[in-house]
Formats: C-alpha cells, structure tokens, sequence
C-alpha cells in the first residue's frame, strides 16, 4: 500500500485556509465535543485499527520469540550447544538472530507508521487544532498543522 | 596499576568533566527558567540528536563494562544482557515513544492524569519513579567507585569515597545548572565518545585474529578454561533450578523493565512530534544494537585474548576486563600504544557514568517537583518558575540520597542493582502505564493499586532475597530473613503489577470514564492538542 491510500482513508475536511479559519472557528472547551466526534470517525478507526494491526502481532511475536529464547538457554542448554558451523552452535545463532529481528521489526515498523499512519494522523490533527485553538493565534496554528519538524522551520 | 596510564586517563577525564561544565553553563545561559526548558530542553531537539541522547541515557558502564566482562567469564550467560537490553527497545518503539509524547508532558505521571484523577495517581506514579531512579543512581555512582578503585589500584575506601561523593556533585551541578538541555548535550558527547572507543577496541580485535570470527570463537573457548561449554549456555545460569528461574526473571525485567524508566520516558519529551520521538528511538535501537554487538566481540576478545585466569585474577566480577584488554591491544603494559588505550578507555567509562547519572537525576527531580511536590504542597507550585526552583532543589536532595547510599551500598554488585532497577520499573511503571494507554475500563483505583502493587512486591522481595541476607555476599551476611529464592523480584512482582491493575479495576467504586479515553486515545495516536 502506498501513501495516497493512507490518505485516502481519511474523511475530515480541512476547513479551509489555515489563518482564515483560525478567525472564524468556534472556540470550544478543550475536553469538549471535538475529541468525542474524532473518536467516533471512520477516519480516527482506520489509523487505530492501522496501528493496532501492526503492533499487537508484532509485540506478540518478539515477545514470544525472546521468551523462547530465554527458556531454550536456561532449560534446554544442550540442543543450544549443538554445533552448526566450525566454532558456531545454535545458541550463538539464536542470539545474533535475536539482534537481526530486531532491527528488522524496528525498520518495519518505522515504514509502517510512516506509510501507513501518520498522514492520516496527521489530517486527524489538524482537525482537532483547528476546533480547540483559542482565535486570534494563528501562528501557533500555522506551526502545529503545518510544518510540525524542526528541520521545515529552518 | 600504576604510574603513566592513571595519569593520562586522569588528564582525559578533567577535559571531559571541563568540557562538559561548560557546555552545562553555555546551555543554562538560555532561557533559564521555564518548565519546558528545565524539563524538556524546549521540545526542539532533532531525532537523530535524541537518538545519541536516548543511546546515551541507556548505554551505562555496567553495560560497557559489566556485560563485556560477563562475557569475559562465563561466555555465552553474558550475552544473554546483550539480547535482553537490546530487545526492550522494541517494547518502547511499539508501545510507548510516540504514545507518551503526544499525551504527556514532562513525567510518567502526565500521561496517566490524562484520563485519571490526578492527585493519588500523581503521588503513586512520583513514588514509584523515584524509587526506580535512586536505585538507578545508586548503581552507578557504585559503578565509578569501583572504576576508580580500579584506575587507582585499588587504593581503598577512601578513593572510592571521594569519587562517589565527586560523582554525586558534578551531576547536580550539571543537571541545576542547565536543566534537560545541558544533560541533553552531555548525553550526546558521551555516546559518541563510547562509541568511538567501543568500534576503535572492536576493530583492534577483530584486526588482531584477522577478522576470522571463528578463529576469535574457538580461541575464546580454549584460553577461558571451559572448552566448547564457554559458547553455550549454562556456566552461570545453568547451576540449579533456582539459578535457572533467576536467569527467566531477570530476563523478563530487563525486556519490560526499559519501557518503565523515567529517564528514558522523559527524554520523548525532547523532541517536538510522535513522529520525531519514533525517528529518534529508531536511531537508538540502531545505536543500542551495534553497541552491544561490539560488546560479544570484546567480552570473547578479551576472553581469547587475556585468557579466563588473567581476566578472574584482575577482578571477580569481570568488571576490569576491558581495560585490560585495550592495554593489551595497544601493545601492553608500559608501550605508549597500551597507556593511550587504556586512558581512553578509563576516561570513556567515566564520562559514561557522569552523563548517565546526569540524566536520571534530572528524571528524578522531574517527578519530585512535578509530580510529587505539585501535589502534596498545599499551595501547589502553580507558577512554573516555583516548580523549576523546586526541581533544581530537588536535583540537590536526590543528589545527597543518591551520595549516601552510594557510600553505604559501595560493595553491592553493579550488575545487579541495575537488574533490580529493571524490575521496580516493569512491576511498577510498565502496567500502569499501558493499562492507561490501551484499556478502555482502567480506572484511577486500578492505577494506584497497579503502582503500588507492583512497587512494594518488588522491593519486599528483594529485602527477603539473599541478595539482603543468608547468603556469604548478602548485605546483612550474619542475619538470615531470606524466605525468597531468587535474586531478581522480576518473575513475581510484575505479574503481580499488572494483577493489581486490573484488580483494582474490577473493584472500582467508580466505573471509567468513557469521554476520557476517547479523549486519551485521539491525543495518543494522532497528536491533537500534544505539549
């Protein structure tokens, strides 16, 4: 899946241009009705539904893995002496594969969240900045909705 | 130990202390004030900077030194650190980083208030960081005494004194002096110093058996004096039973224990968005990993190349291998190569220790002024300079415990005060922390019960450990009150946290309150209204 589906997913409107709308947005409380509307949009489901697609397997996943890793050397210390290579037993290539999944889930789940998450999320956002900003500040607004990286600032 | 390599890595560490006061002065010069800067650094640090922090904040000397050194001895048992600390950081990409940034602000605490009643969650969540960050301390000011006994030749108590004391002062200096920036800075330098010199010992090994990894392997196992048993599991763990279930605790504490420490948590604050605290903790685990990557090859490289009787002889708890093995790999003892190397070495270590303990004081103070003082002073530090100076204080008095203890725990294990730092922090932090996060129906009962339920089990256990008593390395070896197997509480206390939590859930007076998690859950994972 690519970006524009990520972005498809999302429903809320952007009302307009940021400064103009910051005039004439109502200001409401900011535990008000806007995170309730949020919560129930089709929108706000997806990119949960997203994350916890990815993160509830994966965390089962290596956490299990590592686990079984931990039992295998504790209880099981003789199949993990078992050579495969020259000086190399199962246990030195359990451990470096612990290591390797590592940093595989880490890169997988850094595509994910970037793909798959965040401009919906960040669509989500500035529909809630747009509805609990105080009028009058719109530079504070310009700041959160738009270029939220430090490095876009510059 | 003596003569030239004490001077020169004595020479390297005042640079470094020198170095790092004044990027501490230059960073307090700033905006000297406000709660953001003093807790947070003013939010604007890039993810790869956080990254070097966060790597930084975690990489302590028991690590550079403790797990090498493991490894040094009992081979394989001590690469079972290596996977276990590196692991965690998953648990934090996956579940934590971006969701307490986006609902917290400074401390554990303000991600729970979101949606709980502030004033008991406020006071549990402080105590329990707190416990966690003093234990923290105390092994790491521990951990420089005995790197100093060590530089000095093991001169005695008198050393390790001054330098527990000295340790304890530099870091509240730099942590009043220039809040979350200047320990932010110090974390940085640090990390890629250690780096520096861990890739510099691990090229020099690998150089030395050729780059042949086996060959590194085999000589390993030969010159340890265990044979083949030196590459698999079980020279320490594998004892008995209890070694064995001890071995499945501390693993389990040390996996979930990393997601619980405030000094990791509040350096999510560090950065501006979600999507920079998760760009920042993928730089970490990156860093993390390759560390302790290097770290198999020094603890078998020293294995291999000091042999097992050298390195037992320097030191039973292995703690000295590799400064022996960078004076080896220089050229030994009195070549200039060897007094360079082993200088560096000794000066990484210490820079390690002072900017580790920088960053959990700072974490420390956080949750004494904001969480705890906030809540109990009947004023209320409402004005946020009142809460700063209240911190800088607090930096103070967690600086004089951290001392004191220091002093009277001068000759506990290091690894093992850090294991049990691990699992106050997965018993009491972990739970609440996710309950808060993810369970619809969690209510403020539920995190109390869950903190303390998770807190005292973990500390009564270690109390009734052998670790405390009735055993010959026991705090109290003459009193025997150890009703408790194992040395690590893990095992017990963080089933325990998490039972409590949802026990104290299901008893609740009060069912949840629905618009507070809708509320909760749209901040956690799109950002709106983040600090």
């Amino acid at each position: 899946m690519d970006e524009s589906d990520g972005r498809a997913a999302v429903t809320v409107q952007r009302s307009g241009a940021p400064t103009a709308a910051a005039g004439t947005a109502p200001v409401r409380d900011a535990a008000g009705g806007i995170y309730d509307e949020v919560h129930r949009s089709p929108a706000f489901r997806e990119v949960r539904r997203r994350y916890r697609r990815f993160v509830l397997p994966a965390t089962a996943a290596f956490l299990g893995w590592y686990l079984a890793y931990v039992l295998a050397a504790t209880l099981a210390p003789g199949l993990m002496a078992r050579p495969v290579a020259g000086a190399v037993n199962v246990a030195m290539v359990a451990g470096l594969a612990q290591f390797a999944t590592t940093f595989l889930l880490t890169w997988a789940y850094a595509r994910h969240a970037r793909l798959r998450r965040d401009p919906a999320a960040m669509e989500l956002r500035w529909a809630v900045t747009l509805e609990t900003l105080p009028a009058g500040r719109p530079e504070r607004l310009a700041l959160t909705a738009g270029t939220p990286e430090r490095e876009s600032l510059r | 130990m003596t003569g030239p390599h004490q001077t020169s890595a004595l020479v390297l560490f005042s640079v470094f202390v020198v170095v790092t006061l004044a990027i501490a002065t230059w960073a307090g010069r700033e905006r000297r004030g406000s709660a953001e800067e003093f807790y947070a650094g003013g939010r604007l640090f890039s993810p790869l900077e956080n990254g070097f922090a966060i790597a930084g904040d975690y990489m302590s000397a028991a690590s550079f030194l403790g797990i090498s050194g493991l490894i040094a001895l009992y081979g394989y048992d001590g690469m079972l650190y290596s996977v276990g600390f590196l692991v965690a950081w998953l648990v934090v990409l996956f579940l934590v980083a971006e969701l307490v940034r986006n609902c917290g602000r400074f401390t554990l605490a303000d991600v729970l208030v979101a949606r709980l009643r502030e004033r008991p969650v406020r006071i549990a969540s402080g105590v329990s960081s707190v416990t966690v960050s003093v234990l923290y301390l105390v092994a790491q000011m521990v951990g420089a005494g005995s790197l100093v006994a060590l530089l000095l030749g093991g001169t005695g108590d008198r050393a390790r004194g001054w330098t527990v004391v000295g340790v304890g002062a530099l870091m509240v200096l730099y942590v009043t002096l220039g809040g979350m920036r200047a320990t932010t800075w110090i974390q940085i330098v640090k990390a890629v110093l250690l780096m520096g010199g861990t890739i510099t010992l691990t090229v020099l090994v690998l150089v030395r058996f050729h780059g042949d990894l086996s060959a590194l392997l085999t000589t390993a196992a030969d010159r340890s004096g265990h044979g083949r048993d030196f590459l698999a599991p079980g020279l320490k763990y594998g004892r008995d039973l209890t070694s064995r279930l001890d071995f499945i605790s501390l693993g389990l504490a040390l996996v979930l224990g990393t997601a619980g420490l405030p000094h990791i948590l509040s350096r999510f604050y560090t950065v501006p968005t979600a999507r920079a605290a998760r760009r920042s903790v993928v730089w970490a685990i990156g860093l993390i990993g390759g560390f302790y990557l290097m770290t198999i090859v020094l603890g078998f490289g020293a294995a291999a190349v000091l042999g097992g009787d050298a390195v037992r002889a320097a030191g039973s708890a292995g703690n000295t291998a590799v400064p022996l093995l960078s004076l080896d790999l220089g050229g030994g003892a009195g070549s200039t190569g060897g007094t360079i190397l082993f200088a560096v070495v000794a000066a990484v270590a210490f820079a390690t220790i002072l900017a580790v303990v920088a960053g959990v004081t700072l974490a420390s103070s956080a949750s004494v002024a904001h969480d705890l003082y906030a809540s109990l002073s009947r004023r209320g530090a409402r004005g946020a300079h009142g809460e700063v100076a209240v911190a800088r204080v607090a930096a103070a008095g967690t600086g004089a415990v951290a001392i004191g203890l220091g002093l009277l725990a001068q000759h506990l294990n290091v690894a093992f005060l850090v294991g049990l730092a691990f699992a106050v922090a997965a018993s009491a932090n972990l739970p609440v922390l996710l309950y808060s996060l993810f369970w619809r129906r969690f209510t403020t009962r539920g995190a109390v019960w869950s903190v303390y339920g998770g807190l005292v089990p973990a500390v009564l256990l270690v109390v009734l450990s052998p670790v405390v008593s009735g055993a010959p390395g026991a705090i109290f070896p003459g009193l025997d009150f150890a009703l408790f197997p194992l040395e690590n509480p893990g095992l017990v206390s963080v089933p325990a946290g998490f039972l409590a939590g949802w026990l104290g859930t299901r008893l609740s007076p009060v069912p949840a309150d629905p618009a507070a998690h809708a509320r909760t859950e749209v901040r956690a994972l799109t950002g709106a209204g983040a600090a």
